[in-house]
This record gives structure tokens, C-alpha cells and sequence, in this order.
């Protein structure tokens, strides 16, 4: 029998009862620093890994508070627990899965990776989103993708008032009720290409209880932002 | 940013920690509010027909023995002064609107922080560690408690400017957010004659609840009554004589996360000052849906 590769499998544990975020984040910048992190009583401590640049796992055991893995990039990041407000903003690439709830402004300005969260999401979540994807098991509040420019939302459950108010080109899913529609979003049909990125969404969140034949598609009526040359004397 | 901290206890066995545990949620909301602190106990009701006030003196040395022989002339019977850093607290054998009526006529120097039957109102201009410490909160029992850490936006940063702002009979009202129709507001209900010690656009929430409960409005009433008529951004706990009452504005820019276990009920700003508690860990929490009134307690919220 082959010994275990310890290398790779080591996980360096960093209790954030003992120390501080901000040496936890120095070590998670280190290019020579651990593949594996496990990050023990965050406590709800605000900006746990962020700006991370590199194909890191990081596992977090609790609750986190804001802005959790914003500007990720590369890194996967699991937090056991629920996460304050704007959990992976302007996440880059890599992929942030969140076990419990999480917080308003959820992949603000996100764009690129992919944010999955098996709670709920409370209101604005995917606000400008810039081309990530963000898959809900739950819910999601109101305002949610407001002004979403580019990538995917997918909520399992119900949205919010005002769902994607002032949209530009982010495409919405929604499986069961939407409470209502904001500014210049409607519902649009879905195609086979949809079903496709809704299937293929939900098997990168590893959500197998929902099917993307259920789901209905929202996006911009392209009235709002588009220059028109008869509408010249209102702007 | 303002920091909010309630807590209610379901067991009396954790009723003399309360202080402590609400001093903790308080310091991991100092960051959000350097600016000052207060808390609300409810705690030691007066026998019945009497009452309790909280008063606070800006005087270096307040004669609180020489207020207790006055009151005892007054009114006949009243307790000894129970003295922290500038407050004190009487309970006295009268009604609260006598005893207000008497003190702000005898003397308008004092400033009266709360009256009912089990509220005390405490609160201190400073870093909320400061205060902690001046007021020996750590060591103040009760059944449930409100604090407040304060960052101000709206107004100047006094003891007076503070939260909680007593609402009526041991009502009080802690506020994180900033109101832009205060001062239109604040007119219309001294018109109504309520009065105001301060600008603060809080203190006009809570004489707004003040004036609709007066007029007859359940407290659940009264806060619905505010998203029509107040502009502006809040997270409200109101303290209640059995518990505490909450609310988010529609729009909820403020943020609010509540948690209960079996042994308590607990609101914040953020998780942080949650994580702090006993228990924390298993408790089921939640994020309060704007718009909607949560309540703790019986009466008087329906």
C-alpha cells in the first residue's frame, strides 16, 4: 500500500479565536502558503479570505460576517455556516459554495466564478452582477439582480419585489413565484440553450433536486438602456 | 452605522448575567458606534402604584441624597438612590406623570432618561467600552435589555443624543439608520405636544411612537405607521415591559440578524455580537424581513 501524500492532503488549520483575520488573510496571499486551509471559529468575523489569487481550498467551519471571499479569484472557499453582507463580491473566478444562508448584496458586481448558496439569499443578490454565475437553492430578497450587466442567477424558490430592476444583459431563473418584476424586466421564453445552462448550473452547484424544466427566464426588455434616436427629446 | 444589541431571557437562572452577556454584544458593536452608548434594563419592578425613574445629572457632584428627602416630602415614600456614574434611579410611591410633573417643575436640571415600572435608561457620550466600565454594566441583572452603539450622522454627540430614547411606560427605542424628515416631523408632534430634548432625528421616532400609542395604536400599530411616515433608513428595537419588538424599513439598507435558543432571544446588527453568547453555535437565526414587525414578550404588542 502506497503511503498517503501528505502534501496534498494536509490541511492547515487557522483558529480564529487565537488569531487574527488580517494573519489568516497574509497566509492566504502567501504564494508559498498552504493549498488547504481550514478556518476554524470565524465567529462572524467581516472579510474572512478575501482576495485570494490562486487555486486554494479554503474551508470555513461557522458563520462568517461581510464580505466574505470578495475578489476571489481561482480559490473554492466553503463556509459551513451563513455569511454576512456581500459574500464573494467582485469574486473574479474560482467558486464560493455557502452551506447556510446568506446576507444582502450576495456576488455584488461578480464576474467571473460561480457562487452557490443553499439557504436563502436576502435582498440585491447578484446587484451589477458582471458575469458570475450565482445559483440559490432557497430564496432571494427583493431588488435582486439589479442592474445584473452579464451571467446567470438561478434561484430554486421564489424571488423577491422588484426582480431585476433596470437589468441589462444578466440572464434570471426562477423556479417558483416572483413577487414582482422591476423596471425593464420581463419574462422570456425558454429555449433550449436555457434549459441547457440552467441543467448545467444546477450539476456545477451539485443541486440534484431541482429540474431546469421548471424554471422560468427573465431578462431585460432593453428599453431602459438603449440609446434611441426617436426618444431623443426625453433624455 | 450604528450598532443595536437586544437580548431576552426565557430563563431566570440567566437573568443575573445579563449585563455581562449584553456588554459583550456591545463591545463587538463598538467599531459600528465609537461615538457613545446606552442601554435599556428592565428589571426590579416597583411595587404596584409606585413608579421608577432614571435621571441623569450633568452636575460634577449631584446631590442624589438631598433629590431622595424631596421626593420623600413629595410623595412620602421613596427608595434610596440607586447611584451609577452620573444616572440614578428612585422608585417612588406615585404615579409616573406625577413624579415627571414634580421633577421637571422642581428641577429642570435633572434630565429624566426613562419612567415606568421596570425600565432604567442608562447612556454615556464615549467609546462604548468606556461606558461598559463607568456604569458596572457587567454586573446588572434583568430579564431582558436593549444597547446601543452610536456612529452620528444626524446630530451632535452627547449623553443626551444617545440611544435608547425613552418612548412612554417603560417603552424605549434604539434606532440604526438616519431619518430625513425629522424636522418637518418633529413640528407636527409638538404641535401635538410632544415634547423633545434633542435634534436627533431618532428622538423624533420615538416621540412619533410616543404620540400614536398616546392616540390609542397598539405598539405593532404604531410601528407600521412608520413606514408611511417616516423617510428614511432604520432598523428599530423598541423595549416593551415583557419584551422587545423589531423592524426593518422596506428598502432594509440597515442590516438586523436575530437568533433564539432555548435560553434566550437575541437581536443585533451583526452575527459578531450574536457569536458572543452562550449557545450561539446551535441557535436558530434568522435575518428579519423588511417591513415586518417582530415582537418578544406579551403585551402590549398585539
Amino acid at each position: 500500500m502506497a503511503a498517503p501524500d501528505v502534501t496534498r492532503d494536509a490541511i492547515e488549520s487557522f483558529d480564529l479565536a487565537a488569531d487574527t483575520v488580517r494573519e489568516l488573510n497574509r497566509r492566504l496571499h502567501d504564494p508559498a502558503g498552504p493549498q488547504r486551509v481550514r478556518v476554524l471559529n470565524p465567529g462572524g468575523r467581516h472579510s474572512i479570505a478575501v482576495g485570494l489569487d490562486g487555486p486554494r481550498e479554503i474551508e470555513i467551519e461557522g458563520h462568517v460576517g461581510y464580505y466574505c471571499a470578495g475578489m476571489n479569484k481561482h480559490a473554492t472557499i466553503r463556509v459551513r455556516g451563513n455569511c454576512g453582507v456581500g459574500v464573494a463580491e467582485n469574486m473574479m473566478s474560482g467558486a464560493v459554495i455557502v452551506e447556510g444562508s446568506a446576507s444582502q448584496s450576495a456576488g455584488a458586481t461578480a464576474r467571473g466564478g460561480l457562487l452557490v448558496i443553499h439557504g436563502d439569499a436576502s435582498a440585491r443578490c447578484g446587484i451589477s452582477l458582471k458575469g458570475a454565475d450565482i445559483v440559490v437553492r432557497g430564496s432571494v430578497g427583493h431588488m435582486s439582480g439589479f442592474m445584473a450587466q452579464k451571467g446567470a442567477v438561478v434561484v430554486c424558490e421564489d424571488a423577491g419585489e422588484a426582480l431585476g430592476d433596470s437589468l441589462y444583459e444578466a440572464r434570471l431563473y426562477v423556479r417558483r413565484s416572483v413577487a414582482s418584476l422591476g423596471a425593464d424586466c420581463v419574462e422570456k421564453e425558454m429555449r433550449a440553450e436555457h434549459f441547457e445552462e440552467v441543467s448545467a448550473l444546477l450539476a456545477r452547484a451539485e443541486i440534484d433536486d431541482a429540474d431546469a424544466a421548471d424554471f422560468r427566464r427573465f431578462g431585460s426588455a432593453r428599453n431602459l438602456y438603449h440609446f434611441q434616436v426617436e426618444h431623443l427629446g426625453s433624455y | 452605522m450604528c450598532g443595536i444589541a437586544g437580548l431576552y431571557t426565557k430563563l431566570p437562572a440567566l437573568e443575573a448575567q445579563l449585563g455581562a452577556h449584553l456588554s459583550r454584544m456591545l463591545e463587538q458593536l463598538s467599531f459600528r458606534g465609537p461615538d457613545s452608548a446606552g442601554v435599556a434594563f428592565y428589571r426590579d419592578s416597583a411595587p404596584e402604584g409606585w413608579c421608577k425613574v432614571s435621571l441623569y445629572s450633568a452636575a460634577t457632584n449631584p446631590d442624589w441624597d438631598e433629590l431622595a428627602a424631596e421626593l420623600a416630602l413629595a410623595f412620602g415614600e421613596v427608595s434610596l438612590p440607586h447611584v451609577r456614574a452620573t444616572h440614578a434611579v428612585f422608585v417612588i410611591d406615585s404615579d409616573a406623570e406625577r413624579a415627571q410633573a414634580w421633577l421637571s417643575e422642581n428641577h429642570p436640571e435633572l434630565r429624566l432618561m426613562s419612567a415606568g415600572s421596570s425600565i432604567e435608561i442608562y447612556k454615556q457620550a464615549g467609546p462604548p467600552r468606556d461606558f461598559i466600565e463607568r456604569f458596572e454594566l457587567e454586573q446588572m441583572g434583568g430579564s431582558h435589555a436593549l444597547g446601543h452603539t452610536r456612529m452620528a450622522t444626524e446630530s451632535r454627540v452627547t449623553t443626551q443624543h444617545s440611544h435608547p430614547f425613552w418612548t412612554g411606560l417603560d417603552l424605549c427605542l434604539v434606532h440604526n439608520g438616519s431619518l430625513s424628515n425629522h424636522n418637518r416631523l418633529r413640528r407636527v408632534l409638538q404641535r401635538e405636544g410632544i415634547r423633545f430634548q434633542t435634534d436627533n432625528d431618532s428622538e423624533v421616532a420615538a416621540g412619533y411612537l410616543t404620540w400614536r400609542m398616546r392616540e390609542g395604536a397598539t405598539l405593532e400599530e404604531a410601528l407600521e405607521g412608520c413606514m408611511d411616515d417616516l423617510d428614511g433608513f432604520y432598523t428599530f428595537a423598541v423595549g416593551t415591559a415583557d419584551g422587545f419588538a423589531v423592524l426593518r424599513d422596506p428598502i432594509a439598507c440597515k442590516p438586523a440578524v436575530m437568533a433564539e435558543t432555548d435560553e434566550w432571544v437575541a437581536i443585533a446588527s451583526e452575527y459578531r455580537a450574536i457569536a458572543v453568547l452562550p449557545g450561539a453555535e446551535d441557535a436558530v437565526l434568522w435575518e428579519p424581513e423588511p417591513g415586518r414587525v417582530y415582537s418578544w414578550g406579551t403585551a402590549p404588542v398585539a
